[in-house]
């Protein structure tokens, strides 16, 4: 594979869910969950997608995994559609790209012992002869600093922290490139967080992985992503590098969801700026026209009602979706 | 000098279960002045929502059990009035919102049912005036075309709404006290501003002291008045907001403020991070400090005792054998 190229390519990804209803349910509306949303991550980079709930972020995740089949757009995999695959080459190639959990509590399988439970993807990809598989869990343990001694116990007997360890070790058991992590610290104690970020970030240098880090906390995602997309209603409102976005945020989202993060300082969070967007994010079955945001947008224009802003590079590789910006 | 609403003194919460014995609150003491915005903090199972409950006495027996300590509320002690009293001061004059207001709301009541029973009990009203009543507390929490949305089902309010609703009901009775846990914990960051944002100002309104429980050390900088942070039950270090985040004298409370990921700091900033697990409440001894067995900084003495709590500043106590050095070791530390 080049180096430097892009591993993970969507292209007007759109995702509808179809809801139905009336007599005979008949009658459909579509929740637009994800409504062309386009972007690449580089082979060893880290994307990370942010926006509040229902915005979208996890259906693009699960899209690019191909857990949903799309509405209409194309994502390629290491250069391959894999919106076409199916069958044989559908399940190679889903060993390459895994799924880290939120939930710790609710994605491991209470009733099976946590070395089967990291050693399950290897038998289900036909990786591993017999018994094999205990042994590189045992292997999986070590690396995400769990004691290997503790395989044949049940999640119950482990922390939350440890639990994440546990769903990080299960997805990489398959030695992926690409992991989708989707909020895997947002359930965590701040202590533990931060142990489980540093490890995502170990593993990521140690094994040369590549992740989309999809999380609501935007100080969470700031220190783990090279770039950092945002979400809102379906749509990408602003993709940049990591350091320009914080730095020098353009879009009017951006900035509100960026000054309504306090600073664990009082003396500097005082003199912050703060935005307060009024209202609720509107429901994605009847999304406002033009700008989806120019509900709740502060600096919205007769024309932000009208025309759908698209997003516009304004210099190095900073892309904005707004009229204004 | 503020006169003082909630005195909280050397309170003990234990639980019986099979395990043996749970010291889910264990020798906590905090002062909360007239208007006062205290923030409860801690992790998960650090006993926050506990001693809160406790203060409003509804540990569920069994099994758990108030087993010592004092809870003076306007010069009375809450745990010796007669549960009749004490329920004519919960919802009264102590209100408590909770983290999942789905949870807390009847899903089968219309919200305007739901607010204006608590008027009729608490305050008297009549079927109609509470209605009334109802639709002017929904528009002070900020809920728009409020005469129509009464009529409406909790499931019909979004998240931030549903728990504006919490506020409004809460704020019925004009309570001296709010106790808030964990009220931004499943909504968004916008709506979490709002709503820290509402009950601030609130506050401020009604002259309402407020005690804010939650594991969100932005909020708490944000909005807090004095900070009292808990660790396994028991009490870390407490004192005014700035002095805890400028100057904390405790081990823990600056691991915690140093393991948040933060917006404003170089990006490369190793964070740092809390070796280990918080202990096994049933098998912690007591005469050791709860935190040592995570603590860089633990000497011979912080096994062996419990460290006791001491004044290090104005209204500032901290339970640290070590707590004059920190500043010395820390700077070591950095050194290295």
């Amino acid at each position: 594979m080049k180096n430097n190229s892009y591993l993970v390519e969507v292209k007007d990804v759109v995702k509808y869910f179809p809801l139905q209803f009336g007599l005979l349910k008949r009658k459909v509306l579509n929740i637009k969950a994800v409504d062309k949303v386009s972007f690449s991550i580089k082979s060893g980079e880290t994307l990370g997608l942010v926006g509040e709930s229902g915005c979208g972020k996890t259906t693009i995740g699960r899209c690019v995994l191909r857990l949903y089949d799309l509405t209409a757009g194309k994502i390629y995999f290491n250069g391959e559609d894999t919106t076409v695959l199916e069958g044989k080459r559908l399940r190679q190639i889903r060993r390459d790209m895994q799924l880290i959990f939120q939930d710790p509590y609710a994605s491991l399988d209470p009733r099976m012992t946590v070395g089967d439970i990291i050693g399950e993807p290897l038998l289900v990809h036909n990786l591993v002869k017999g018994n094999e598989y205990k042994e590189q869990a045992k292997e999986m343990m070590k690396l995400v600093e769990l004691d290997s001694n503790m395989s044949n116990r049940y999640p119950h007997e482990f922390s939350g922290g440890q639990r994440q360890r546990i769903g990080i070790a299960r997805a990489l058991a398959t030695r992926p490139k690409f992991i989708v992590c989707d909020e895997p610290v947002s359930a965590l104690d701040v202590s533990i967080q931060a142990q489980v970020i540093k490890l995502l970030t170990r593993l990521k240098e140690e094994l040369n992985l590549t992740y989309l880090f999809i999380a609501h906390d935007l100080s969470v995602v700031r220190y783990i992503s090279d770039r950092v997309a945002v979400m809102y209603l379906g749509k990408i409102m602003e993709i940049t590098d990591s350091a320009a976005l914080y730095a020098n945020p353009l879009h009017p989202y951006t900035q509100a969801l960026l000054s309504a993060v306090p600073i664990p300082d009082p003396e500097i969070d005082r003199h912050r700026i703060r935005i307060l967007l009024p209202g609720d994010v509107p429901s994605p079955l009847l999304p406002p026209t033009g700008c989806r945001f120019h509900t709740r947008c502060r600096l919205a224009i007769p024309k932000c009602k009208e025309e759908e802003p698209q997003l516009r590079d304004l210099g190095n590789e900073h892309w904005v979706a707004c009229h204004l910006a | 000098m503020m006169e003082t609403l909630l005195e909280v003194k050397d309170l003990r919460t234990y639980f019986y279960i099979s395990q043996g014995e749970l010291r889910a609150v264990d020798g906590l003491s905090y002062t909360v002045k007239k208007g006062e915005f205290v923030a409860l903090v801690g992790e998960s199972a650090c006993g926050k929502s506990v001693s809160a409950l406790s203060i409003m006495r509804l540990i569920p027996n069994p099994p758990g059990i108030i087993v010592g300590g004092e809870i003076i509320f306007d010069g009375k002690d809450l745990l010796k009035v007669k549960e009749g009293e004490m329920r004519s001061i919960r919802g009264n004059r102590i209100a408590m919102i909770f983290q999942e207001p789905m949870t807390s709301l009847n899903p089968v009541l219309t919200i305007g049912r739901q607010i204006a029973e608590s008027l009729e009990l608490h305050r008297g009203f009549d079927k109609e005036s509470a209605l009334e009543e109802a639709v002017r507390l929904l528009k002070l929490v900020g809920i728009p075309d409020a005469e129509r949305r009464i009529n409406q089902y909790p499931y019909q309010f979004s998240g931030g709404m549903q728990q504006r609703i919490m506020i409004s009901m809460a704020l019925s009775c004009d309570p001296a006290l709010l106790i808030a846990d964990e009220p931004t914990t499943s909504v968004d960051v916008t709506v979490q501003a709002q709503l820290m944002e509402l009950i601030n100002n609130l506050r401020a309104e009604f002259g309402m002291a407020v005690v804010l429980i939650t594991h969100n050390l932005g909020v708490v900088a944000r909005h807090a008045d004095h900070v009292v942070v808990m660790y396994a039950g028991r009490l870390m270090e407490s004192g005014p907001t700035d002095a805890i985040y400028s100057n904390p004298r405790h081990p823990y409370t600056m691991g915690l403020i140093a393991s948040v990921p933060r917006l404003d700091l170089p990006r490369d900033r190793s964070l740092h991070v809390i070796p280990g697990l918080p202990p096994d409440l049933t098998q912690l001894p007591r005469d050791i400090c709860a935190f040592a067995p995570r603590c860089q900084f633990r000497d011979k003495r912080c096994t062996e005792a419990r460290p006791e709590l001491e004044q290090v500043g104005d209204e500032h106590y901290t339970a640290c054998f070590r707590h004059n050095e920190i500043e010395t070791l820390v700077g070591h530390e950095s050194e290295k």
